[in-house]
């Protein structure tokens, strides 16, 4: 019976976040079914250790968990995704390389947004994730990425600057 | 504000993660810097492009069903067969050859002295295991705050959990034990990508002060006392920057 009850409990308080589970694990691994393996084997850790929680954020929790699960997958089906050097010479962008009008005058291709995100490397990319698609706080995001909150904004920034260079380079390449 | 601190906290304040004083400034930078206004203006609108690109992509219902379906199924032994795939599989093979390889190797290769005394060999295991089974901490935060709390009700007794971030030693969370035939606290911290491991529990030992050092495998062990409470760090950590994290735990608990 106490089982059912954590079964219960489990059902009402994580599987609303399953949306944000698949969401984040699926720009990590950039696939529909690594991304459904990842969820079902976070959920199942989650559930595990579900005794565990003892409130507290939920989403985050549970994202902590999704996001543990796809660093160790990444680790051992695409170590070289994790080692690219973000080489900062090559994308840092100063204030005078872009055109003020490009952003805001042309309509912004979405595929190219995506493309854009696709591109970035992975600590760029959740960073970008946990904060614009959820709505994360740096505080939360610096507890789900293990990470201080000075390397939350400082790879906020980074990531904007590279899209942002994408995103003009690519449309450039229209004209 | 000048310049370079307007655009260095930008992005904070495109988040507003600022506090009052720093948007304020912000703020009136903005309004009479045609350059980083441009700035500002070109990221809100990469902003507005993303939420409004329908990046979000939702759950397949087929997973939430096969979810719903695992967990209603699932116990300690169903689990590892229904998510480990062959590749899963291959991987928990060798980890248990690891694990009976260091079996062994704790009961024939390690010298005497330390089989005489097992309790270095339960924190390395302890240690060991915390790094393999994917159950490093049970409460993951970086927060003293939160860490320290979550003992609560779970031991009789309360562990000093210490912010070492400034440091270097950023703190991973917390996990509940089991050494020296009672239930201890693991205090998990890292240092660059090594993880430390600091176990706690009360004990009527006295060291008075002195520390006990010993290797094993490649592992450094750190142990000693104070105020009724015996502290174990294990770490593959090389044994000087484990001192250091040592001698701060010592001097802020």
């Amino acid at each position: 019976m106490r089982e059912h009850d954590k079964r219960l409990r489990f059902e009402q308080i994580i599987l609303p976040h399953l949306d944000a589970a698949y969401n984040l694990a699926r720009w990590l691994t950039r696939n529909d079914q690594d991304a459904q393996d990842m969820v079902q084997e976070a959920c199942l850790r989650a559930f595990r250790f579900f005794s565990g929680f003892r409130g507290g954020d939920s989403r985050v929790w549970l994202l902590t968990i999704v996001r543990n699960t796809c660093y160790t997958w990444l680790q051992q089906q695409r170590r070289e995704e994790l080692t690219i050097p973000f080489q900062e010479e090559l994308h840092d962008v100063g204030v005078e390389d872009l055109n003020p009008e490009v952003l805001y005058l042309r309509r912004i291709n979405q595929q190219n947004i995506r493309n854009a995100m696709e591109e970035l490397p992975v600590e760029y990319r959740e960073v970008m994730i946990l904060r614009e698609l959820e709505e994360l706080s740096y505080r939360e995001i610096s507890a789900i990425a293990q990470i201080p909150l000075g390397t939350v904004m400082s790879r906020l920034a980074r990531a904007r600057q590279r899209l942002q260079r994408y995103l003009t380079d690519h449309m450039n390449e229209e004209e | 504000m000048d310049c370079t601190e307007t655009q260095r906290l930008l992005h904070a304040y495109l988040d507003a993660e600022l506090d009052m004083t720093d948007t304020l400034e912000v703020e009136q930078h903005i309004q009479k810097c045609p350059a980083c206004l441009q700035t500002y203006n070109n990221y809100q609108a990469l902003r507005t492009a993303i939420k409004t690109s329908s990046l979000y992509f939702q759950a397949p219902e087929k997973l939430r069903k096969s979810i719903g379906s695992s967990v209603r199924k699932a116990n300690t032994t169903v689990f590892i067969s229904q998510v480990t795939s062959w590749r899963g599989l291959s991987i928990a093979a060798a980890l248990i050859l690891a694990m009976f390889l260091s079996l062994w190797a704790f009961t024939h290769v390690w010298p005497t002295s330390v089989a005489s005394n097992p309790l270095p060999q339960e924190v390395l295991a302890s240690h060991v295991r915390s790094l393999m089974a994917n159950h490093l901490v049970d409460v993951p935060s970086s927060d003293q705050h939160t860490v320290k709390p979550w003992f609560n009700g779970k031991l009789d007794f309360s562990p000093s959990v210490v912010d070492l971030a400034r440091q270097g030693f950023p703190l991973l969370g917390g996990r509940l034990d089991y050494l020296d035939n009672q239930p201890v606290a693991a205090v998990v911290y890292a240092h660059r990508k090594h993880i430390i491991n600091l176990f706690i529990w009360p004990s009527t030992q006295n060291m008075g002060g002195e520390r006990d050092t010993t290797t094993l495998q490649g592992y450094h062990l750190i142990h000693w006392t104070k105020s009724g409470m015996t502290y174990w760090a294990v770490s593959d950590l090389n044994l000087n920057e484990l001192q250091q994290f040592v001698q701060l735990v010592q001097a802020s608990s």
